[in-house]
């Protein structure tokens, strides 16, 4: 039989469908349906996680020439056990966009021309050299992405901390990411979770905390339905702002004011502790208290500076916090009744249920977004309801690598791949591995996402390189940050596959090598690690983006800490960095190992994955005399803080009366700019839109298709008013996705971020809206 | 060359009737689920206007509730997504 492209893609048409089915209804069966020429061995599948969100789904990816033309979900993923979502589904087609960008471009006279790529890595290296030279080594910066693979992130930091000497090295999951970070490091110690998507198999009760998987993690909500299929008593609770797909498939949804997730969850443990459901022995054991300053500020101004002190308290002191908030005042400050919350707090209390708590930018893009993820912990440490199958608090990631690149890599100011530049172990061990002089290191950190941008509109930075991400569409409180980077002698170096805003500003374009067409590695939000091979090859003179990396260091004269040939550069890297990583707290597989497999959770020790940590029955790690081992912290315990509630940077007044939510759709990536040149994704969801509540509508005299304007005291965007539609905020909010660049919703943002990890909220400002006639 | 494929939830009781109207259609796969009221319908037209036809037809059938797409391909170009 003659294979054809367009049976591949009728093929895959039909595995979509079943998937989408199976989604819906679990244990689905279509008897009729077969993989037909898909499974007929005329075509090459090789395997690689997807790049569209944290998840990491396994994907087969179908190869006919050189060109992808079908994608599957892989079977022997334990991360999706063969599921895709939409984006998954149509990932390849991302790669064949009409406008790819193919060849070097450098600005001239104001006018963007194509020159040799090799002629653009010289002229960025030259800028870069000058800059220094001239503003000194701080005055240069790169800004990568949660889609950086792991080499990339590597080579960056390697390039600008250990070899120029700066430590102005971020990443965009800053703005997705960096309160579960510091949630976790002020919790437990140590990053990311302890457990594992296998929690889903095991949980009687899900609570999804600000969260709509039903459209981010839609891989991973199917599992929870499958779960809650095969299991008659589960419940899923959504906990949200507004009602979204996941409310719809939850047995309820409680909703609440914005940002007052932190009185409830204070209520939450205020009602374990008044109806005696504490575990004491557990927390006994395993779990110490402290109090951290209050009214820590929003950082709105530049040069903000916040040092928590935190302060070790007892079980008594933390008892007496919550007197201030119990149920009937928390119902008065979130709108969420008191039984609601009551019956919250009896599902985390009864001890016969295992009890998985879900979130991601709800509680991440919040000024208070450390706070809340303690709050969260509270709960789980206070019932012993954590490190085992079934109870988990699981912060989801948003990007395919936020924790193998940004977070492990640690491509963030203050990090290093293993440590933070303040420690001089830290630094003594990075300078040795990266062979450069320890004092090439250096031990302040600079500027975070939102104050680099700040620095590059003062002129303290002249020179940034960004890679695989679009700030001129996400950055809060754009237009300062878009107007900064277009001022006189400032030098933007922008890598990336299609044109953008961002690329709009740039002085120099790199055309990128994208996801399959280069090796790499992603790390997902369970601790897992992905190998993927180039499986086609990169248009034009498109590069991987670790490889323009050691082009412009072997350039500056770092030839040594650069010295990998190009056929084994990605091996080389990844052994390189696995000795940041030597240790049974977080030992990583091998190049080879990682070859094999569909991914492989840290810690990797004697062959043998870890699904939880800080359970010795799981974990190599822990003391193996104990029942829980919290090895993160200097007590060996886990920290319970005590947390106020205090408001939002910016709430509705009577100027502006409406609270501005902005998030995401299932059939978008961010921003769009890989998702709108999918056909299908593109004409599902053309354009941007406001969600309005029916009756706010009503009372502006606003119909669906309507234009609405929406301004705050930053900017104001007219949009196509949706009511009633997929999503539907309460009285006094709004709802804007942001992944169109037509509509640029962040020029309405206010840039306030979390005092302690600095993660912008983008889901609280105040705006006002009128109906455009 | 539009290919698309779509979850088909049949009107009560009519997933047979569904069934049998879909096969019919030039154009049209369809695979029934075998233990849901859910099918699958895979269309596979020549050009646009036979898609457009083949649209109109399918949303005429009384025994169809409604039609949720589940993948599509149509050789169409999207480099009208940035402004200008």
């Amino acid at each position: 039989m003659e294979i054809t492209r367009r049976s591949f893609i009728k093929s895959a048409a039909v595995n979509s469908a079943v998937a989408a089915a199976a989604m819906l209804f679990p244990g689905i069966s279509f008897g009729a349906a077969k993989d037909g020429d898909l499974e007929s061995g005329k075509i090459q599948w090789k395997k690689t996680p997807c790049r569209f969100c944290g998840t990491g789904c396994g994907l087969l990816v179908g190869v006919s020439g050189n060109r992808a033309v079908a994608v599957k979900g892989d079977p022997n993923s334990p991360v999706n056990k063969g599921l895709c979502c939409v984006k998954g589904y149509h990932s390849i087609q991302a790669l064949y966009g009409k406008d790819r960008l193919q060849k070097a471009q450098v600005r001239q006279n104001g006018k963007l021309v194509d020159v040799p790529l090799k002629d653009a890595l010289d002229l960025v290296a030259q800028k870069l050299k000058e800059t220094v030279e001239k503003h000194g080594k701080n005055s240069v910066s790169i800004y990568g992405s949660g889609q950086w693979t792991i080499p990339d992130g590597y080579a960056a930091s390697k390039l600008f901390k250990g070899c120029i000497g700066t430590n102005n090295v971020e990443a965009n999951a800053r703005l997705c990411m960096a309160s579960a970070v510091t949630g976790f490091a002020t919790s437990f110690g140590l990053d990311e979770p302890m457990g594992c998507y296998d929690d889903i198999d095991h949980a009687d009760v899900f609570v999804t905390w600000g969260n709509n998987m039903a459209e981010m993690h839609p891989v991973l909500f199917s599992r929870m339905l499958a779960n809650r299929k095969r299991k008659t008593h589960v419940k899923i609770i959504d906990f949200a702002t507004r009602l979204t797909r996941t409310s719809q498939a939850a047995d309820k949804s409680i909703i609440f004011k914005p940002q007052t997730d932190l009185a409830v969850a204070n209520a939450v443990c205020y009602e374990i502790i008044r109806n005696n459901w504490v575990n004491t022995g557990f927390v006994n054991s395993h779990v110490s208290f402290h109090k951290g300053l209050a009214e820590i500020g929003y950082g709105t101004k530049d040069h903000f500076e916040f040092q928590d002190k935190p302060e070790t308290v007892d079980f008594e002191k933390f008892k007496a916090f919550l007197q201030d908030y119990t149920p009937e005042k928390v119902e008065k400050i979130s709108g969420v009744p008191a039984k609601d919350i009551k019956y919250l707090a009896a599902l985390y209390g009864d001890p016969d249920k295992k009890v998985t708590s879900f979130w991601c930018m709800g509680m991440n893009q919040h000024t208070r977004g450390t706070w809340i993820n303690n709050l969260v912990y509270n709960i789980h440490l206070l019932t012993g309801k954590i490190s085992s199958p079934g109870n988990s608090p699981f912060s989801l990631t948003g990007q395919p690598s936020a924790c193998g690149t940004v977070r492990e890599v640690g491509t963030l100011t203050n990090r290093l791949p293993h440590g933070v530049v303040m420690n001089e172990a830290d630094r003594k061990h990075a300078a040795e591995i990266w062979q450069v002089p320890v004092a090439n290191i250096d031990p302040k950190p600079t500027y975070h996402t939102v104050e680099m941008f700040r620095a590059l509109d003062r002129g303290d930075i002249r020179f940034m390189w960004i890679q695989v991400t679009n700030p001129m569409v996400t950055m809060p409180n754009l237009k300062r940050y878009r107007d900064g980077a277009l001022k006189e002698d400032r030098f933007i170096v922008v890598s990336d596959v299609y044109p953008t805003p961002t690329t709009d500003v740039a002085d120099v374009i790199l055309p990128a090598a994208m996801w399959i067409e280069r090796e790499g590695f992603y790390g997902n939000s369970e601790r897992r690690t992905q190998h993927f091979e180039q499986i086609v090859p990169p248009p034009g003179e498109a590069m991987c983006d670790t490889w323009q990396l050691i082009e412009v260091a072997r350039r500056l004269g770092f030839e040594k800490q650069f010295p990998w040939p190009r056929e084994t550069y990605i091996g080389e890297i990844w052994n390189e960095y696995s000795k940041f990583h030597n240790s049974p707290k977080h030992r990583m597989a091998s190049y080879q190992v990682l070859k094999e497999r569909s991914g492989v959770q840290w810690p990797f020790v004697d062959g043998k994955e870890t699904k939880w940590r800080y359970n010795p029955k799981y974990d190599p790690a822990a003391a193996k005399d104990k029942d829980f081992d919290f090895y993160g912290c200097p007590d060996n315990k886990a920290w319970i803080w005590l947390r106020p509630y205090e408001p939002a940077a910016e709430s509705p007044d009577t100027e502006y009366p409406f609270w501005l939510n902005t998030g995401r759709v299932i059939e978008h990536w961010h921003t769009g700019s890989m998702t709108r040149r999918i056909p299908i994704l593109h004409s599902a969801v053309p354009s941007a839109y406001v969600e309005l509540h029916p009756d706010d509508a009503e009372a502006l005299g606003v119909v669906n298709g309507d234009k609405v304007k929406i301004t705050s005291r930053r900017g104001s965007i007219v949009m196509t008013a949706s009511i009633n539609g997929r999503g539907m905020p309460p009285r006094g909010m709004v709802f804007v996705p942001f992944f169109d660049e037509n509509y640029l919703i962040n020029e309405v943002t206010l840039d306030a971020f979390c005092p302690i990890s600095k993660q912008p909220d983008y889901k609280k400002c105040a705006v006002k809206l009128e109906r455009v006639s | 060359m539009p290919i698309f494929s779509y979850l088909a939830y049949p009107a009560a009781g009519a997933k047979e009737t569904l069934l049998g109207d879909l096969r019919r259609l030039k154009y049209c796969e369809v695979m029934p689920a075998d233990n849901e009221d859910l099918l699958i319908l895979v269309t596979d037209t020549p050009d646009e206007a036979a898609e457009a036809l083949l649209q109109q037809k399918i949303k005429k059938l009384s025994s169809l509730q409604s039609l949720s797409m589940a993948f599509g391909h149509a050789d169409l170009q999207t480099d009208h997504v940035k402004k200008g």
